[in-house]
């Protein structure tokens, strides 16, 4: 009894202890997120220009129905969504089952090379691109100096082609990313289902149908929803390259709340409103790929 | 046997022009880095001897210096509190496990569907009350806990043998010191990729450094890389894509010094 009784207050002195190793952690947690992620709400019901605030109910939500460019930055993000995260997610899929097949020589250099735009800051890649696509950029200078045009393609001045290469830099820095993603969920599918697929006279495309595209459906859903919630926040790209031009051809939801916080007199209510909706186009969007990869 | 050697090739000729697609912006940016700004726009593709020449640009703005030392200092400090704090976490909620802790680790993973842009203003705000604007301080609090890095080590600490704890403390080493002494040393693969993932994020990051380094000696390199192509006037091209190399060069080596576990860390933290 008396054992017991001493080694219970010893294991509560050790939980005591763990809670010291998590405090610090903790504590910089809630002040760092949770604490925000209510003054932001509380401020997405006030208006007023700077720090003279008032409560103002939904006023700030029923404005943005009626905000054109909240609508454009809106219709971006769908379009980047919709376009870009297919294309760069398939493509990841593809370069995953290429570098994991096993009778590749040197696939650890591809697996390496394919990755390494993960490390630049993004930046660099607006940088880069934008002096490759710009109008005394590199791409023009190659075509006019070859004859194959007479005068500079203004990729950036055009709505698609500005949209479009948007669309490059994010697929250009992030498809090494997702490929490892993939290729770890690939080396957990065990190689005996292939084979006795193969007896079975299954081509190479039925197994990659019925086999890897199932046994790979949480790694999707991951990739899906990060990738989701990567677009929603995008900002970086296109603050450096078109500064979301032209006329708000790819101006994104986190560009219009910056515009209004830093650009001018500060609106924070009005952006507030804004960092909810993204937040709740996050989690919406999240459960429904959820929903959907459940179903399926 | 014909058809498996062309099915090999055509596998090796897609991932080979993937891998040179990644690769060529990189040689790209070093080529137009040796450059000058008038041999790069007529489309010169090979290196030159104005290497030197675009470094002195780059520390004639005044910026770039203090822009690069500014980022070493606050990426080094906030990868190491961060890995500190963060594994911590992570190790006191395995090790010491209560249905309590377990509640908390699900409230702090609800903190990974929080996107930065709705934590923003708020941090901004209280930042500039407290005078805070323009501190390293400022700059590291968002990222020295965060929910992931926690998740990372909790994973990492699970397949830890607790008999090694509970051995050290039948031998007397304090708490403190089995995290210290036997832990950390023992979980270097863990450690590599929580540093390598940290220090890229830290040094990567933008819009927190734009938003709260209002004054251009306090920024960091991504900053001054966006301040350098808006200047108004043509800049000077070779020295950008110098400043493009310069920014990307300690990525580049902390990914290839820890590469081998990070990559593996990195697929092996999806696996809850």
């Amino acid at each position: 009894m008396i054992l017991s009784g001493h080694k219970r207050s010893l294991e509560k002195r050790t939980s005591l202890r763990g809670w010291l190793f998590i405090l610090p952690a903790l504590a910089l947690i809630l002040f760092t997120c949770f604490y925000p992620m209510v003054e932001t709400l509380l401020l997405s019901f006030q208006k007023g220009k700077a720090n003279q605030l008032s409560y103002a109910g939904l006023r700030n939500y029923a404005r943005l129905l009626s905000d054109s460019t909240f609508w454009a930055a809106l219709e971006n993000t769908l379009f980047f969504l919709v376009v870009q995260i297919p294309i760069m997610l398939g493509l990841a899929l593809m370069l995953a089952v290429l570098v994991n097949d096993s009778s590749i020589r040197g696939r650890g250099i591809y697996r390496t090379l394919i990755f390494l735009p993960a490390v630049t800051s993004l930046a660099s890649c607006s940088i880069i691109f934008l002096r490759l696509f710009a109008n005394d950029g590199y791409l023009n200078t190659l075509l006019m100096q070859h004859g194959f045009i007479d005068r500079a393609i203004a990729f950036l001045s055009d709505r698609m082609g500005a949209r479009l290469i948007i669309v490059l830099v994010m697929t250009w820095r992030w498809t090494g990313v997702n490929m490892i993603y993939y290729l770890s969920g690939l080396q957990s599918i065990d190689e005996s289902l292939y084979e006795a697929a193969a007896i079975d006279g299954a081509t190479g495309f039925a197994r990659f149908r019925l086999i890897t595209i199932p046994l790979l459906k949480p790694t999707i859903l991951m990739t899906t929803i990060t990738s989701t919630t990567g677009t929603l926040k995008l900002f970086d790209e296109v603050y450096n390259i078109t500064g979301g031009g032209p006329a708000n051809a790819t101006i994104t939801l986190s560009q219009y709340l910056y515009q209004l916080c830093f650009k001018g007199v500060p609106q924070y209510g009005y952006a507030s409103a804004i960092a909810y909706i993204i937040f709740l186009l996050a989690a919406l969007l999240a459960l429904l790929q959820m929903k959907a990869g459940d179903s399926k | 046997m014909m058809r498996k050697r062309w099915n090999r090739i055509w596998k090796h000729a897609v991932l080979a022009f993937f891998s040179l697609l990644s690769l060529a912006p990189f040689l790209w940016v070093m080529i137009c880095a040796t450059n000058t700004s008038v041999d790069m726009l007529r489309g010169k593709m090979t290196f030159g001897p104005n290497l030197w020449i675009n470094f002195q640009t780059l520390v004639d703005t005044g910026r770039f210096v203090p822009a690069f030392f500014n980022s070493v200092r606050y990426t080094v400090v906030t990868t190491v509190l961060a890995v500190l704090i963060s594994s911590a976490a992570g190790y006191a909620f395995v090790v010491y496990r209560t249905r309590a802790k377990d509640m908390v680790m699900k409230l702090l993973l609800l903190s990974m569907m929080i996107p930065a842009a709705a934590i923003l203003i708020p941090m901004f705000r209280l930042f500039s009350r407290m005078s805070l604007l323009n501190t390293m301080t400022a700059f590291m609090l968002p990222s020295l806990a965060t929910a992931f890095l926690i998740f990372l080590f909790r994973q990492a600490a699970m397949s830890f043998p607790m008999e090694i704890i509970q051995a050290a403390r039948i031998d007397g080493v304090g708490e403190w010191n089995i995290f210290f002494r036997i832990f950390i040393p023992s979980m270097r693969s863990s450690y590599a990729t929580a540093i390598t993932m940290t220090f890229m994020n830290t040094w990567n990051a933008f819009l927190w450094p734009l938003v709260i380094m209002t004054d251009t000696k306090k920024t960091t390199m991504p900053v001054f890389l966006s301040v350098l192509t808006d200047t108004g006037y043509t800049p000077d091209y070779g020295a950008v894509m110098l400043a493009v190399a310069i920014t990307t060069f300690p990525t580049l080596i902390v990914f290839f010094a820890l590469q081998k576990s990070f990559i593996n860390g990195m697929a092996g933290s999806l696996k809850g």
